[in-house]
Formats: C-alpha cells, sequence, structure tokens
C-alpha cells in the first residue's frame, strides 16, 4: 500500500528509485568473559581484515568517482587497521581480561581517542585522527556484530537517498552518477542536503520528521522536490503520473535553457546581472551550463573545510585561478574564510562558546589570526590578473573591521607589487550585509566600500532572532517580512546614493516571490543556486520595473509576511 | 642495534603527512624500529603509536632498528625525514 509522506520542497525535479538508508545500524553489544580467548582473537582479526577490504574498494572507488584528495581519508583509515600495535593491543586484553572481541576493541580504541582528543588542544591534527580511530572502530564493530554499514561510496545502482540529516563528508562520498535524490528527516530550504541537491539539479524533500521511520531499505520511492512529497511503495497509475509531471518539468527546464546566452532584462528593458553561487571550482560547469553572468558568491570555506591542514597560499591561488580563468573575465565575487558558527575545522580548534553563532566567526577570526588571512589574500590578489575579481568580507559589523580587513589588504598588495608579482589594480572590495547593525549603517559604510552583498539567511536570522535551522520555530524564517524588506532597501539605496553597487547572494536573491520585490527596489545584482538563474531569467522578463516599485512601495508599507506574499501574487501572475 | 638521534625542525613536528611516510617507510623493514622521546618508546610501524608522542618542532628523538635490515631501515628511515623536510 502506498504510503504518503510530506516535507518541505527543497529542490525541484521528480525522481523513482529504490531507497538507500544512511542511517547507521545498531552498533551495542554486552561485556561477556569468554572462555576460548583465541576464537574471541581470530573474531577480531577477521573483522580488521573484512574491514580494510571495505576500505579498500571504498578508496578506489572514491578516487575514480571524487579525486585523490577525498580518498585520503580512507587510506588514513586503512593505516589505522594496519597499526600493529592497535590489533595487538587488543589481543593482549582479550588474553588478559577473558573478555569478548567487541569489548576488547571498544577499550582499547578508547583509550586511544581519549589520549588524542586530550592532546587536541595543544595539537589540532589529533582531533581528527580521534575522529579517524571513531570511524574505523564502527566498522569493525558492525562486522563483528554482523551488522551492514552504509557505504554510500559503493552504491552501483540509481537510488534516493534516505537520511536523518546529511553532512558535508556524507554528500561527499556520494556517486554523482547514481544519487537521483534526497530525502531527509530535519534541516529547513537552507539545509545543506537542499543546497547540495540544488547543485547536482536533483529533486530533494527535508524536513520529513519520519523519512527514516516510514521508508525501508531498498523500497521503491517516488520523490516530488516540486511539492515536497515523497511517496513510498508506489502504484502503477502513481509511477505514469508522476513520471508525466517529471517530463513536464524537464520541458520547462529545457524552456529556460534556450535563456542561456541571453542578458538578463526586464521587460521595460532594465538590465540586470543574474549570478551562481559556488563553494568549489567543481561547481563551475553548472555555472557556465546555467547561463550566469558571473559569480556572486564564491564560499571559499570549502578550501579549509575539505582539507587536513590550512591550504597552502598556492593551493589556494590554484583554484582562486581556476574559477576566475573559468569565468572568461565574468565577475567573480570571493567571500574571505567564513567559519565559525556551524563550520568548523578540526585542525583550527575554536573555543567552545554558548552562541557560536554570535561567537568568534568569519571577519572576526580572520582579523584575530591575520597570518591565515593574509595567505588567502595573497592567494587572492596572485590570481587577480586572470579575471575580474571582487572580494568581500564576511560578517563585517562595524567600519573599522572593515577598515582593518582593507588596510591588511592593503600591505599585502603593495608587498607583492614590491616583489614584482604582477596584481591587477582593479579589485573591488566590498563587504557581506548580514549583521543588522551594518545595514542600518549602509549610508556609511557606501562611502567606503566598492559594493555590498546582501547575505540574506544570516542576515534574516540576525533580525528575527531565530535559528534557521530550529523546526520550532522555523516560522520566524520570513523572507518577506516588510522589517527585512525595509533594511535591504537601505542598503540598496545607500549603495546607489554613493555611484556603488548593491548585490544579494542568499537564497533569497533566486526566490520566486522575492525577486519582483527586488527588481522594483533597483538591486543590481542577483546570486543564487546555478540552476535557479534560468528561472529567475525567464521571470525578470515578464517583469516591468516601474510596476515593480510601486509593488516593492506596498510591500515595504505592509505589516506581515504574508500580505507580501498576497500583494506579490496579485501583482506577478504564474507563468 | 643501531640508531640515531634527528633534531626536528619542521613548524608542524611529525604529524600527518610525514608521521604517515615515517610508519610506512618503516613498514617495509623486517627489524623492530623504536621512536623514542621524552623517555618513551613507541613502535615507529604503530600510526597511532607516533601520534600519541605528539613531537612538536626543536624536538630531539631517537630512532632505534634491531634486526636484518637494521641499516637499510635506519637509511630510509632518515632519507624520508629529510625529504619531508622534518630535519635539516
Amino acid at each position: 500500500m502506498a504510503k504518503e509522506i510530506k516535507g518541505i520542497a527543497a529542490s525541484n525535479g521528480v525522481a523513482i528509485a529504490k531507497a538507500y538508508k544512511l542511517v547507521d545500524p545498531d552498533l551495542s553489544f554486552d561485556t561477556r568473559t569468554v572462555d576460548d580467548v583465541q576464537a574471541e582473537k581470530d573474531r577480531v582479526a577477521a573483522a580488521f581484515l573484512a574491514s580494510k577490504t571495505d576500505l579498500e574498494q571504498i578508496r578506489d572507488k572514491a578516487a575514480t568517482s571524487m579525486g585523490a584528495e577525498e580518498a585520503e581519508v580512507f587510506t588514513a583509515h586503512i593505516m589505522v587497521l594496519e597499526d600493529p600495535e592497535l590489533l595487538g593491543g587488543i589481543s593482549a586484553k582479550i588474553d588478559s581480561d577473558s573478555v569478548n572481541a567487541e569489548a576488547a576493541l571498544k577499550e582499547t580504541t578508547d583509550m586511544y581517542i581519549g589520549m588524542f582528543e586530550a592532546m587536541a588542544d595543544d595539537n589540532p591534527y589529533m582531533a581528527e585522527r580521534a575522529a579517524d580511530i571513531r570511524d574505523v572502530t564502527k566498522r569493525v564493530l558492525s562486522h563483528l556484530l554482523g551488522k551492514e554499514l552504509p557505504n554510500p561510496a559503493l552504491i552501483k545502482e540509481e537510488v534516493v537517498i534516505v537520511a536523518k540529516d546529511m553532512t558535508p563528508s556524507d554528500t561527499a562520498q556520494l556517486d554523482r552518477q547514481y544519487v537521483k535524490g534526497f530525502i531527509t528527516n530535519v534541516g529547513g530550504r537552507t539545509a545543506h542536503a537542499a543546497i547540495m541537491a540544488r547543485t547536482l539539479e536533483i529533486p530533494a524533500i527535508v524536513g520529513s520528521q519520519v523519512a527514516t521511520d516510514e521508508i525501508q531499505e531498498g523500497d521503491m520511492v517516488i520523490l516530488d522536490g516540486l511539492d515536497g512529497v515523497a511517496i513510498v511503495d508506489p502504484s502503477d497509475e502513481q509511477v505514469t503520473e508522476y513520471s508525466a509531471k517529471g517530463e513536464k518539468y524537464a520541458a520547462q527546464k529545457a524552456e529556460w535553457a534556450t535563456l542561456k546566452n541571453e542578458k538578463s532584462i526586464s521587460a521595460d528593458g532594465k538590465e540586470f546581472l543574474v549570478g551562481a553561487n559556488i563553494g568549489t571550482p567543481k561547481d563551475l560547469t553548472g555555472v557556465v551550463d546555467n547561463g550566469s553572468e558571473g559569480i556572486g558568491l564564491y564560499r571559499t570555506e570549502f578550501l579549509y573545510m575539505d582539507s587536513k591542514e590550512l591550504p597552502t597560499e598556492d593551493e589556494q591561488f590554484e583554484a582562486y585561478k581556476k574559477v576566475l580563468e573559468g569565468m572568461d573575465g565574468k565577475p567573480v565575487t570571493v567571500r574571505t574564510m567564513d567559519i565559525g558558527g556551524d563550520k568548523y575545522l578540526p585542525y583550527l580548534p575554536l573555543p567552545e562558546e554558548e552562541n557560536p553563532f554570535l561567537g568568534y566567526r568569519a571577519i572576526r577570526i580572520s582579523l584575530d589570526r591575520d597570518d591565515i588571512f593574509r595567505t588567502q589574500l595573497r592567494a587572492l590578489l596572485r590570481a587577480s590578473v586572470y579575471g575580474d575579481l571582487w572580494i568581500m568580507f564576511p560578517m563585517v559589523a562595524t567600519l573599522p573591521e572593515y577598515r582593518a580587513a582593507r588596510d591588511i589588504f592593503n600591505e599585502e598588495k603593495a608587498k607583492l607589487q614590491e616583489a614584482g608579482v604582477p596584481v591587477a589594480d582593479d579589485i573591488k572590495l566590498g563587504i557581506m550585509i548580514e549583521v543588522p547593525a551594518a545595514a542600518v549603517l549602509a549610508d556609511k559604510f557606501a562611502q567606503e566600500v566598492d559594493f555590498f552583498s546582501i547575505g540574506t539567511n544570516d542576515l534574516i536570522g540576525y533580525s528575527m532572532a531565530a535559528d534557521r535551522g530550529n523546526d520550532k520555530i522555523s516560522y520566524l524564517y520570513q523572507p518577506y517580512n516588510p522589517s527585512i524588506l525595509r533594511l535591504i532597501k537601505n542598503v540598496i539605496d545607500s549603495a546607489h546614493k554613493y555611484g556603488k553597487f548593491a548585490a544579494m547572494c542568499g537564497e533569497m536573491a533566486g526566490d520566486p516571490i522575492a525577486v519582483p520585490v527586488l527588481v522594483g527596489m533597483g538591486l543590481d545584482e542577483f546570486s543564487m543556486s546555478a540552476t535557479s538563474v534560468l528561472q529567475t531569467r525567464s521571470l525578470m522578463k515578464r517583469l516591468d520595473t516601474t510596476k515593480m516599485a510601486e509593488l516593492a512601495d506596498k510591500a515595504l508599507d505592509a505589516e506581515t509576511n504574508d500580505e507580501v506574499i498576497a500583494l506579490v501574487q496579485a501583482a506577478v501572475p504564474a507563468e | 642495534m643501531e640508531s640515531r638521534e634527528f633534531h626536528i625542525v619542521a613548524e608542524t613536528g611529525i604529524h600527518a603527512r610525514p608521521a604517515t611516510l615515517l610508519v610506512q617507510a618503516a613498514s617495509k623493514f623486517s627489524s623492530n624500529v623504536t621512536l623514542s622521546y621524552q623517555g618513551k618508546d613507541v613502535n615507529l610501524k604503530s600510526i597511532m603509536g607516533v601520534m600519541s608522542l605528539g613531537v612538536g618542532q626543536n624536538a630531539d628523538v631517537k630512532i632505534s632498528a634491531e634486526g636484518d635490515d637494521e641499516a637499510e631501515a635506519l637509511a630510509a628511515i632518515a632519507e624520508t625525514m629529510s625529504a619531508e623536510g622534518l630535519t635539516d
């Protein structure tokens, strides 16, 4: 019997495939005293061998599907399994305590994990080593208990991934060829899984709450990312119906594709820039395929997060150069390191904080640890000759912060020029507008920066004092609330008053309800997931800027989020 | 038994990549290879043992090898040390 699960529609499209559950099995066990210690030692040795075979396969698969770098973590895991002291220590424990293999394994690895974690304060690499041992222990334990761990890197057929939540390291292991969609229990439209799905152009449903309970491994699942509905074990009629829906969406996408090489122009002929957001140079294909007119946000923190240590100046230079060259002279806005909040680096431990989102993060770290910041700026300066580079600093709250960052930039620029290194002389410097304080004081900032880029997710979160990841208060994520619109209006008007450029790089920039209002306010650049670019260009073609300015005035004078939605729906009929 | 002392100059000491390569180098030989630092001895074929010493910059360590191929083992390890910039 078909079952229906509702969630938040997070990425468009329809997928029909078997479920693959990315959920850890129950690995609990009892500690027992054993008579036959040799049998327990043999079990451990066999489990080590089986784990090593798993990991070698996963590593080889990861190396071909994702590259040598992503595969390296598995090499580290294999080395732990090959460690003679580890296996020796577990065997010795079985001998001395006459305990079962599971207990000896857990006790021995816990000792190492504890030791490495204790060292992590002085030596950040140790936290990562502890995580490696924890991962390997889980795998060996699963073999001892005869349970199967999910090995997403080994998926060999088309699947829909079912998970509680997905982390960046989960998605890094997925083979893009076989993964047709995601459904998760938690999260909203801005969750990692949702953003990833839009980048991969596959459908996704997030925040379903019950997906991992209601869907079993191997169940046939229809995933409708357009309306946020999943159907488990569908009837033939439903499969036919949803296949047709998927094809209709694909046809609409094909129609948008005809706009790929066109400019983004309103019905009355005003030009806008529609750009894309990226995380790594690998995302360039999607950016170019979707006809983006630039990159409005290059999130450089992935360079730091995907690495085992601080990326070197040369590694960063190569990545920035690749992106600038790949965009062929179109503007590329690079955001400097935005670590902290929910993004952390295993090799750069941050202090534990009560409120990490209100804590030591982004530009605050960069100004404090200017060694890291200077390395990044030098890499950017060296790459600047390969394209049109714009640099922006995240989480700026005050003018002195911006000035300090700008001064460091100018110092590094002068040093490079003195050393005879070519540097572009038209690099633009700007700030992200995420902190309400900066949005309110935009007229002062506008006299010193070259541009603003409004980061709506954080700006909304900080303005509404609501964590977007908290399901209980998700109703407070209100992008169209007139309070938010007034902040945005102030930023755009302040930029224009001083002849500066106003961009937006949050999810809101590609939101069909927000776009008409933003067009009316005169936003210059809209940067979004690459897959929303053509849809937005198609929408802009139908908008008249004079009428949208009237709509924007009404929206700014409205009382609630819902009232704004109704105003937009009345002014801009659906296609 | 043969042994040699090394002064570690690398800023990050012996961890991550250099540690991995040292363990791999030692594991190619049949001799027992020991890394000694601050009165503690660990098996140089054990990545976790090496890590647990937390050898940092300016550390003085001793590496000893005992077995049929002890001289070759020490030479290979010294070469890895210098290739990875751990020693001068």
